[in-house]
């Protein structure tokens, strides 16, 4: 979407450090508010906090292939409400992207439609079938310029090719996103965590330990390759000490962390809700503990979204069935205010840099995740930190409704999100 | 009672209700005329997702010994594959003003996400690997039956061994939260790769040593283990399973005076059950078989055939 942007004044906001300033903005940048005319539009920002717009480096958009479920339009519309500023849109679409042309079309309706900015995830292999490497390379010099590759959806077993993948991406400084899923251990059946519930219920079980191997295996792949991986959506205590032990051994690794595994426990499956099937499955609180602990002391770098729409049809089956998934980008801000702001675990620096900074940085992205200094862009979110409401899956911009915070009371912090000067949400 | 999806719904006076309402229902089974006009104009359709001659069958002779109007309805193969969502092919059925559907399905929960869709009433006739809630009522009778006849009332005090593939069988948990209910004491007897996580949290004794269960066990309630288990690695072959958790003939002759055996069917003759345990003159599978029809003209009686919970 092309988005002009509008010179205004905001007063009397407050920054993450606690600090107040007046923010002008003015074609499309942070400019110095003694500059500013004196007639131009003001916002009264008291009481608010203005962040750096938040960056989301794990985002379905269902575009190409599930325009039922969502489209960049309105998966973009989404973030935009949820205060994000740019979003990475996921490469399991349909035709996946895993070649420079379906990279530069991604981008392009990004361009075209996105109410943020969208960096485009390339496959790691073709078609994510996890045989044979997708064209890493000349996605990554398209016009494109992808820097993060991910099967996620599907985790790339092959230990071979994900070393591959690892030492190809490093000439360009690439970064491989694994979905740590070992498929033996948890098959294709899987669909809760295996606990008591899974076992009272009948459902196949997915055990914590199928994701710490994988991600045990990876980070000692990263090491090899002198590499970076990526973990996405985290939702184990096993997997937190495994990154926590190669963070200090000094291997290139960052981790992710989802509103939902911050949130969402097991015994929410227990109506057969399949809103609340998801990949990997809500876990028990031990795991939930762990995963806040570890996005509280920087273990966890950063919230990515998961954003996962999926149409009425794809959920109305029995459980074992429905598609797993569930949206995030609208309450992400929200669940993180809910869970480790408003429990004193994080300070709102912490949560620029996990929700912004560190995943700009990730998925280098520049323009994205940067201070409000006089002369960055203008991509920020006006939060107000002490507003409430109960979410209405209806109310939402995405196209789906699989929102597993439909009837709960949460933060509604988000007043105005700002991207290249121009408002693309405002309440 | 709206709707009956799992044991745990069942408290000590429905279930003993049910219980005796079925012994009342079993003696009319006696009688050259067999109809009741208990639920006339009533329509129960019989959904079956997965085959099962045995329930399916006795579902709809319960229903009609009761005079109601059953249909029966084979969805064999997934809705998924068909191009419809279970939703749909139950709102399309509920539309037509039935009054209460049983529903077998291969996915577990699926009874209880139809409840939460249709008006309708909804008896689950077994879903997945979750619960077969009429199957544990029809066990139950079969058992306290047995007990009376050698002289002894009521499950208290009484042990019930359940013995096999624990992990994907939806008896077994039924049958472990009614007989807490009832009062039974459940021994459950399995290889460690074919119990579920967190069974030793369902309160039951836990052994993977058939024998010396046997001689204390009151009841030996033998499962169907399946063959495909194998390939799935559970047990390393079909002779193993049997040297370890068959009920041989040697088994037999270890098993308390009094006691019985049960099996719901079908049973591997040769695999966890001989055919001389099967034929046994302590054995109650067709006893089993026989209640099926009454507990379920109890059932549909106790769901249907009072106001409290109709629809229509």
């Amino acid at each position: 979407m092309t988005t002009t942007p509008t010179d205004l004044l905001i007063t009397g906001a407050t920054l993450a450090d606690g600090s107040r300033s007046d923010l002008y903005l003015s074609g499309g940048l942070i400019a110095d508010p003694a500059s500013a005319p004196a007639g131009v539009e003001r916002f009264d920002a008291d009481g608010l906090l203005a962040l750096p717009g938040l960056v989301d480096l794990h985002t379905h958009l269902r575009e190409p292939g599930r325009e039922d479920a969502e489209t960049v339009d309105s998966g973009t519309a989404a973030a935009a409400r949820g205060g994000f500023t740019c979003v990475h849109a996921m490469a399991n679409t349909n035709p996946v992207t895993d070649t420079a042309e379906a990279a530069e079309y991604v981008a392009g309706l990004g361009q075209r439609e996105g109410h943020c900015e969208v960096r485009v995830v390339g496959a790691i292999t073709k078609g994510l079938a996890g045989e044979e490497l997708a064209e890493l390379g000349l996605m990554a010099n398209s016009g494109a310029r992808v820097r993060v590759f991910s099967d996620d959806g599907r985790c790339v077993g092959d230990s071979q090719l994900m070393r591959r993948a690892l030492s190809y991406v490093r000439s360009f400084d690439g970064v491989v996103a694994q979905h740590s899923q070992d498929t033996q251990l948890a098959g294709p059946g899987a669909c809760c965590h295996e606990s008591e519930w899974s076992g009272r219920l009948g459902l196949p079980g997915w055990p914590s330990q199928a994701e710490s191997i994988i991600v045990a295996r990876d980070v000692q792949l990263a090491e090899l390759t002198d590499s970076r991986v990526h973990v996405c959506h985290v939702s184990t205590a096993e997997s937190v000490d495994i990154v926590r032990w190669a963070k200090k051994r000094g291997i290139k690794v960052t981790a992710e962390a989802t509103p939902h595994h911050l949130l969402l426990d097991t015994p929410l499956v227990a109506g057969y809700d399949t809103t609340f099937k998801v990949n990997p499955p809500l876990r028990t609180s031990e795991h939930l503990e762990a995963v806040r602990e570890a996005l509280a002391d920087g273990t966890i770098d950063i919230v990515g979204t998961d954003h996962a729409p999926h149409a009425r049809q794809d959920k109305d089956h029995p459980f074992d069935v429905a598609l797993p998934g569930m949206i995030g980008l609208e309450q992400a801000l929200s669940v993180v205010m809910e869970v480790m702001v408003n429990t004193g675990r994080m300070d709102w620096p912490t949560v620029v840099e996990r929700m912004s900074s560190a995943p700009a940085r990730i998925g280098q992205v520049a323009g994205q995740g940067r201070p409000l200094a006089v002369g960055e862009p203008a991509n920020l979110v006006l939060v107000d930190p002490s507003a409430r409401a109960v979410v209405d899956r209806d109310a939402s911009r995405s196209r789906s409704r699989n929102n597993p915070y439909h009837g709960r009371e949460l933060p509604d912090p988000v007043v105005m999100t700002i991207w290249k000067g121009a408002a693309t949400y405002r309440r | 009672m709206r709707h009956l999806l799992s044991c745990a719904d069942l408290d000590l006076s429905t279930a003993t209700g049910i219980l005796d309402l079925a012994e009342e229902m079993q003696q009319v089974q006696s009688r050259p005329v067999k109809k009741l006009p208990a639920l006339r104009g009533r329509t129960i359709v019989n959904i079956f997702f997965e085959d099962s001659t045995r329930t399916r069958t006795s579902f709809e002779i319960a229903g009609k010994w009761l005079s109601a109007d059953t249909i029966n309805v084979s969805a064999k193969g997934s809705s998924v594959s068909k191009g419809e969502s279970l939703r749909d092919t139950m709102l399309t059925l509920d539309a037509m003003g039935v009054d209460c559907f049983v529903i077998r399905h291969s996915s577990s929960g699926a009874a209880a996400q139809v409840a939460s869709w249709v008006r309708a009433q909804v008896v689950n006739a077994g879903d997945g690997q979750h619960e077969h809630p009429t199957q544990a009522l029809l066990d139950a009778y079969a058992m306290r039956q047995h007990f009376r006849t050698v002289g002894a009332e009521g499950f208290a005090g009484k042990k019930i061994a359940i013995v096999g593939d624990l992990l994907h069988s939806r008896v077994v948990r039924s049958n472990v939260l009614l007989q807490h209910t009832l009062g039974g004491e459940v021994v459950l007897v399995a290889p460690p790769t074919l119990l579920p996580t967190g069974v030793e949290n369902w309160g039951c004794q836990i052994s993977d040593d058939l024998d010396p269960v046997l001689g204390e066990a009151d009841i030996v309630m033998m499962l169907r283990v399946q063959r495909e288990r194998m390939a799935g690695g559970f047990f390393p072959t079909e002779r193993e399973y049997t040297a370890r958790f068959g009920l041989t003939e040697e088994r037999l002759a270890a098993m308390k005076p009094d006691a019985a055996i049960c099996h719901p069917g079908p049973m591997n003759r040769g695999v966890e059950i001989s055919s001389a345990a099967a034929d046994a003159a302590n054995s109650l599978v067709l006893d089993q078989v026989a209640a099926g029809v009454a507990i379920r003209m109890s059932v549909l009686y106790h769901l249907l055939g009072s106001d409290e919970g109709a629809v229509h």
